[in-house]
């Protein structure tokens, strides 16, 4: 109830949240209508932004043109756990339209014989800092952390990334992925919003933005927040200084949204959304202990983690973790590399889908975004080796229906179901298999890449005239 | 009940497993030899005092060694890992724990990789079960263009991983050997010939007798004594940059005694560093990533100069890599280049089956160069030990090669593949380590009884 409460006092002076956010997105126009929200008509301001729910920066993307396919013959992975032998999968005017047998009639689309071939919905990578970390690496790119301040909820990923990014091609072309969340970087303990964009070239990232996709929180846990920060001589150093952060962050987070007239202040309008539910938490935490921490001080809060991001020890509290309906976004087989991912181990995913909880395969990383399929494949052979029965269509639901669960845009894509966005990979053999590789890939309905086809492959501003140049990467 | 079942097994394991090479047969495998070739159905192989005598298809097995039937099941070489850092860190991110940069020695060249290896790693032990039976492990350039001498080193449990000491020098000519060596590649070009003109003079002064590679060559384990740390203490000119140890260390690199590995990327610094050859007629290259190779593939082909290569890098990176491309070794291969895979490249050592898997797979992309199944399984079992130096007998089944045989549960390329058996010199070695303890304690979270503490 409590939580109603909030949400409706709230809603009364910044609008009604995320569905009056879909439609500032759907109609790119309320800002100028200005009926979004109604002011006070006795002093009405000279001067006044757009709110939050006017939808500023909104997306621009619009599919691009279509043909009506059927992909015939395929095994075809649903991306919801479900798989069909020699299936067939139609889409036009950028939807799926069936799924089904060959008794579905292909009349009216161009056949597209996929015997031998397989079909998933397109692969979604949750964590990715693609165009906020983008190649060529160098310092005048790096744009992924604003590491001068351990809460740092105000800035918003988006106006970070680049969207001439070369990964974001590489990702599409070699690993099929057709929607991802940019992410601030791990340095701050709020590390500020996230952004989900679709995997389509643009010249701006309002043309990437994933319409009607809810914003992200980035949040992190452990090592780095009290290593950038008590290098520096400065709270937190600890991590109970952490603890201690978050709290009064959130504490403060409260007031304002309890307070009608606050002065509006960028930062706690983000952990407003989180405390609305609009928002969504992708929690950095590598270390079980630090997660269950994590999981009190939301109860204590008010808010909702939806996902541990780098989650290396999630297999340790796999029930904790259903329990609270958490998901866990993990890689197959890094580990080492710092403290808090010592105790890594490749049975991670398995063990968190013997517990019955939410796995989601990530990349965090340029080249491993490439090839998300063969992580899930090395975690779910490694489930398999320990007697875990995971089949490969659930292998391919942890990089396509649960990140877009995870990322609250599984009603739109994620699996392939009639009137969900046609967001499609044909693979050249079993996804599951090193020896495979996408062949097509299409993002709502429109072909975006074709191996069979060089102009079908997008090359970025920044590789125009470089050696290489439209070179199959 | 079940610990107690464990503990038995452990008990026995200990009691039956010397540290003595086994003669071993293995028949009804499907065999890769690592040579290049396809696998083999119905293969053979087998070993006898830790060594290969015979492997291929339909061999008689021997009377007096018991056969095992692998039923069909995988069996090829160990794997070898080039270039890695395994053994010499525990976590990367913990300083303490970490020696693969001596940012602040006095020393560069002449630092030594062999005397620090420690086998009883974690690193060693994960990727040991993951195929890995040998590999070279380096420092890496901080202070210096130079990262010093890395060592050959073996992944077996004898507690004695080094097999060759002082195996190679490794520079940085790309471009962060540029800011290493003053900020520009300028610098680094005259850091690297003034340090070889150094070693060619001190090397005669000191009277430092040439060896055939440095120190003693061994096969087996030890480190033996750098005979050019001996040599005769002699005076050098007062404007040396050097340390007399780091002039020494050069002395084999400048004859050609001690291949000389270059880490560099674009092809304009491949053509500079192909053309070192040209001052310095006995260096003994190898290329070590080599994002743009394929660009100057013919010329590296032409120059004889193995490639240690990155093989999935397909991002401009930097500047030095805008060419990179996944194709990279494929094209080289194509041109003649004899080309191993990086395993510098990795986010992990054990992913090496992997990255050749996916070169497969690109053999079916219009327009892209890929390997076949046995050219990419030779490019991280018999090609990185023959540029190891290790040639004939690492990485490969043929007779006269080290017992190094790895049976797996699948193709050794697929992802989800992994071994169930590693031999090492003809030794079976435990698949154990932290990871997999880990793993059996959480095959449940029962704590009904007791804390999980207890579950070990």
């Amino acid at each position: 109830m409590a939580t109603n409460w909030r949400l409706n006092l709230h809603s009364r002076k910044r609008g009604a949240g995320l569905s009056a956010l879909a439609c500032a997105l759907a109609l790119g126009a309320c800002a100028t209508t200005g009926t979004a929200t109604a002011r006070d008509s006795d002093d009405e301001p000279r001067f006044a932004a757009m709110t939050e729910d006017e939808g500023p920066f909104a997306s621009t993307y619009q599919r691009y043109p279509g043909r009506p396919t059927a992909l015939v013959g395929a095994t075809v992975y649903d991306g919801a756990g479900g798989v069909i032998e020699g299936g067939t999968v139609l889409f036009r005017d950028g939807e799926v339209v069936g799924v089904g047998g060959s008794d579905l009639s292909t009349e009216g689309y161009d056949v597209i014989d996929a015997s031998g071939k397989f079909v998933t919905p397109g692969i979604i990578d949750i964590h990715s800092h693609l165009g906020d970390y983008p190649t060529p690496s160098v310092d005048a790119h790096s744009d992924g952390n604003e590491a001068t301040s351990p809460v740092t909820s105000e800035v918003w990923a988006e106006h970070s990334v680049w969207p001439q990014d070369p990964g974001f091609t590489r990702a599409m072309a070699n690993g099929g992925v057709t929607a991802l969340q940019i992410l601030p970087g791990s340095a701050n303990l709020f590390g500020g919003r996230s952004v989900t964009l679709k995997n389509v070239p643009a010249r701006t990232v309002q043309g990437m933005k994933f319409p009607g996709a809810p914003y992200g929180l980035k949040m992190a846990c452990g090592e780095n927040p009290k290593r950038v920060y008590g290098n520096r001589g400065r709270m937190p150093s600890t991590r109970m200084g952490n603890f201690a952060t978050y709290r009064q962050t959130w504490y403060d987070a409260i007031e304002y949204a309890n307070d009608e007239d606050a002065k509006r202040d960028l930062g706690k309008e983000t952990l407003a959304g989180v405390l609305e539910g609009d928002i969504l938490v992708h929690n950095h935490c590598y270390r079980a202990d630090e997660m269950a921490q994590i999981m009190d001080m939301a109860k204590e809060v008010g808010y909702k983690v939806t996902a541990f991001h780098h989650a290396v020890e999630a297999y340790k509290i796999g029930d904790l973790l259903r329990e609270n309906d958490v998901c866990s976004a993990i890689w197959a087989d890094w580990y080492g590399f710092k403290m808090e991912a010592y105790d890594a181990i490749t049975e991670n995913a398995a063990f968190l889908q013997r517990e019955g909880a939410c796995v989601v395969i990530h990349s965090d990383d340029e080249n491993d975004i490439q090839r998300l399929n063969q992580e899930a494949a090395k975690a779910q052979a490694a489930g398999l080796r320990v007697g875990i029965e995971i089949s490969d269509a659930t292998a391919i639901q942890w990089i396509t229906l649960n990140p877009a669960k995870a990322m609250g845009i599984d009603a739109m894509t994620g699996s392939l179901e009639a009137g969900k966005m046609a967001d499609v990979v044909l693979w050249n053999g079993d996804p599951l298999s090193v020896y495979s590789r996408p062949e097509k890939v299409w993002i709502d309905g429109a072909l975006m890449f074709d191996m069979m086809d060089r102009s079908r492959r997008p090359v970025s501003d920044f590789e125009l005239g470089q050696p290489g140049e439209g070179d199959v990467k | 009940m079940k610990r107690l079942f464990e503990l038995a097994a452990s008990a026995l394991a200990l009691a039956t497993s010397p540290l003595c090479a086994q003669d071993v047969a293995i028949t009804n495998a499907t065999l890769a030899l690592g040579d290049g070739s396809e696998p083999i159905e119905g293969g053979t192989v087998v070993v006898r005092d830790g060594r290969v005598v015979a492997a291929g298809p339909g061999l008689p097995t021997p009377a007096d060694i018991p056969a095992m039937d692998a039923g069909g099941a995988w069996v090829t070489p160990g794997l070898f890992a080039t270039v890695t850092t395994l053994g010499i860190w525990d976590v990367a991110a913990v300083r303490e724990s970490n020696d693969e940069r001596a940012r602040g020695a006095p020393f560069s060249a002449a630092l030594d990789t062999a005397p620090i290896v420690n086998p009883s790693s974690q690193h060693i032990l994960v990727n040991r079960a993951a195929g890995i039976t040998r590999a070279t492990t380096t420092t890496i350039p901080s202070g210096s263009i130079f990262a010093g001498q890395g060592a050959v080193i073996d992944l077996d449990e004898d507690g004695s991983p080094v097999m060759r000491p002082r195996a190679f020098q490794l520079v940085d000519m790309s471009e962060r050997g540029g800011a290493i060596a003053g900020g520009s590649r300028a610098a680094a070009h005259t850091l690297l010939r003034n340090a070889l003109r150094e070693a060619d003079s001190y090397g005669d002064a000191a009277r430092i007798p040439a060896s055939g590679r440095t120190g003693d060559v061994r096969t087996g384990d030890g480190v033996p004594l750098d005979p050019r740390l001996a040599g005769v203490d002699t005076d050098r000119a007062g404007d040396a940059l050097l340390t007399r140890f780091d002039a020494a260390a050069l002395v084999p690199v400048v004859r050609g005694e001690q291949p000389l590995y270059v880490a560099v990327h674009r092809a304009a610094d491949i053509r500079a560093v192909l053309a070192l050859t040209e001052e310095f007629p006995n260096l003994d290259l190898v290329l070590v990533g080599a994002a743009e190779g394929w660009l100057v593939a013919r010329e590296i082909a032409q120059a004889g100069v193995p490639v240690i290569a990155n093989g999935l890098s397909d991002l401009p990176e930097t500047f030095e890599m805008l060419a990179a491309t996944q194709s990279n070794i494929g094209r080289m291969v194509d041109a003649g280049v004899t080309v191993a895979i990086n395993a510098a490249e990795m986010e992990n050592t054990r992913r090496l089956p992997q990255y050749a898997g996916n070169l497969v797979a690109l053999s079916r992309v219009p327009g892209a160069s890929g390997l076949s199944w046995g050219r990419a399984f030779a490019a991280i079992s018999s090609i990185p030990a023959q540029i190891s130096g290790m040639g004939g007998e690492a990485g490969v089944l043929a007779p006269g090669a080290l017992g190094d045989i790895v049976m797996w549960d699948g193709d050794p390329l697929e992802v989800g593949s992994v071994p169930t058996a590693v031999y090492i010199g003809g030794v079976e070695q435990s698949l154990e380590s932290h990871q997999s303890r880990l793993r059996e304690r959480y095959s449940d979270l029962d704590e009904s009884d007791q804390p999980k503490a207890y579950d070990w």
